[in-house]
């Protein structure tokens, strides 16, 4: 088995507060500069940009995950990641059905839309996707687990928009595949203050903006190969898969 | 007060947890970041907020409230109302939005508080 880097918690062009510069060439030369192995596309209640991603990546020996950054109706944020395009689809259609209908004003929240892997704009995304979806935490978990996804509450110990700061703690009965801490956390301050979280896997992962923020934290893996399976394994400390370190924003 | 005068006086719903339905009330708080009432909620207290999540019963549980008041026509998940039926504090529901829930509630207490002399 061989050691593998991960930054699985990039946003692109299509969230509103993504930088219009995140387009896949961008993504994929800064993953391939920072020497990441795996990389996850994670933008707010759309799976849209990740694709095409997925694809070039591909071709430069990156491996990407494919999914979105879920916001549930308490305002939790959660990394969910599937494994085959149709079960990309099929998640797509469950955040099509359930994000209220707001519509976006560019001039304050940021364009929203989704590019070719040359930057030619393929479509816009009208809604706001950073409004939370009609669905609870619980009910978005069990979404992604029939699908056999990844679901990840995304930065606990932040103060807004985190299991901790809108529901006070993560329910036991959830199921979920890990925990992320923020790029900026304090590890043993979040052990200290968050006792619960050390009955999880943890991870940390830039949740990269802008081109110059991907890989500032990344988390190691100990996989047989990288690719989803893998990382599913080795949170779930399977068949010797196992996490080996988080690196945290120097 | 009790939980029962305020279910009468603002034509509360009870949803689950009526085995506490006479727990006195010492006052309200109102949040929906449970982070902040974890912190912040008395005991004795009425909670009002509109999260339905099954975690509002845990946190009220640990601090011991009097009862949840859900505003705006929301109705617990299914796992709070089993917990609060385990745990006797009452789950109750109005129509009103968080404001006036609270605006007509601060007014109550403070009637009461006032018939006593408090202030």
């Amino acid at each position: 088995m061989k050691e593998f880097r991960a930054d699985l918690h990039i946003h692109t062009v299509l969230s509103p507060c993504g930088s219009l510069e995140m387009s896949p060439e961008v993504i994929i030369e800064e993953a391939l500069s920072k020497k990441l192995d795996i990389i996850g596309i994670a933008d707010h209640n759309s799976t849209r940009q990740s694709e095409v991603i997925r694809k070039l990546g591909e071709k430069f020996g990156i491996v990407v995950l494919c999914g979105a950054e879920v916001n549930t109706r308490e305002d939790v944020h959660c990394l969910a990641f599937f494994e085959s395009p149709g079960q990309l689809k099929e998640f797509q259609n469950y955040l099509d059905e359930h994000l209220p209908v707001v519509h976006n004003k560019a001039e304050l929240f940021g364009d929203q839309v989704w590019v070719d892997d040359k930057g030619n704009i393929l479509g816009e995304e009208e809604r706001l996707l950073i409004v939370g979806l009609d669905q609870s935490i619980d009910e978005v978990a069990e979404k992604v687990d029939s699908m056999n996804g990844i679901f990840i509450p995304a930065h606990i110990d932040r103060p807004r928009n985190s299991i901790n700061s809108q529901l006070g703690f993560l329910s036991p009965d959830l199921k979920v595949s890990g925990i992320e801490i923020s790029r900026v956390a304090n590890y043993q301050d979040v052990v200290i203050r968050y006792p619960w979280v050390c009955n999880y896997s943890i991870i940390t992962n830039s949740d990269a903006h802008t081109p110059e923020d991907i890989g500032v934290a990344y988390t190691t893996y100990l996989l047989e190969e990288p690719s989803i399976n893998e990382i599913k394994k080795a949170l779930n400390n399977e068949d010797g898969r196992r996490i080996i370190n988080v690196s945290l924003k120097r | 007060m009790k939980v029962c005068d305020l279910v009468e006086k603002l034509n509360l719903t009870v949803f689950c947890g009526e085995q506490g339905i006479n727990n006195e009330v010492e006052g309200a708080y109102t949040s929906d970041l449970l982070s902040d009432v974890m912190g912040n909620v008395d005991e004795g207290q009425v909670w009002i907020t509109l999260q339905t999540h099954r975690n509002i019963m845990a946190i009220a549980s640990l601090k011991e409230v009097a009862a949840i008041i859900l505003v705006k026509g929301y109705k617990p998940e299914q796992a709070a109302i089993d917990q609060s039926n385990e745990e006797g504090i009452p789950i109750l529901g109005t129509d009103m939005e968080t404001f006036e829930a609270s605006g007509v509630l601060f007014t109550l207490l403070n009637e009461e508080k006032g018939k006593y002399g408090a202030f």
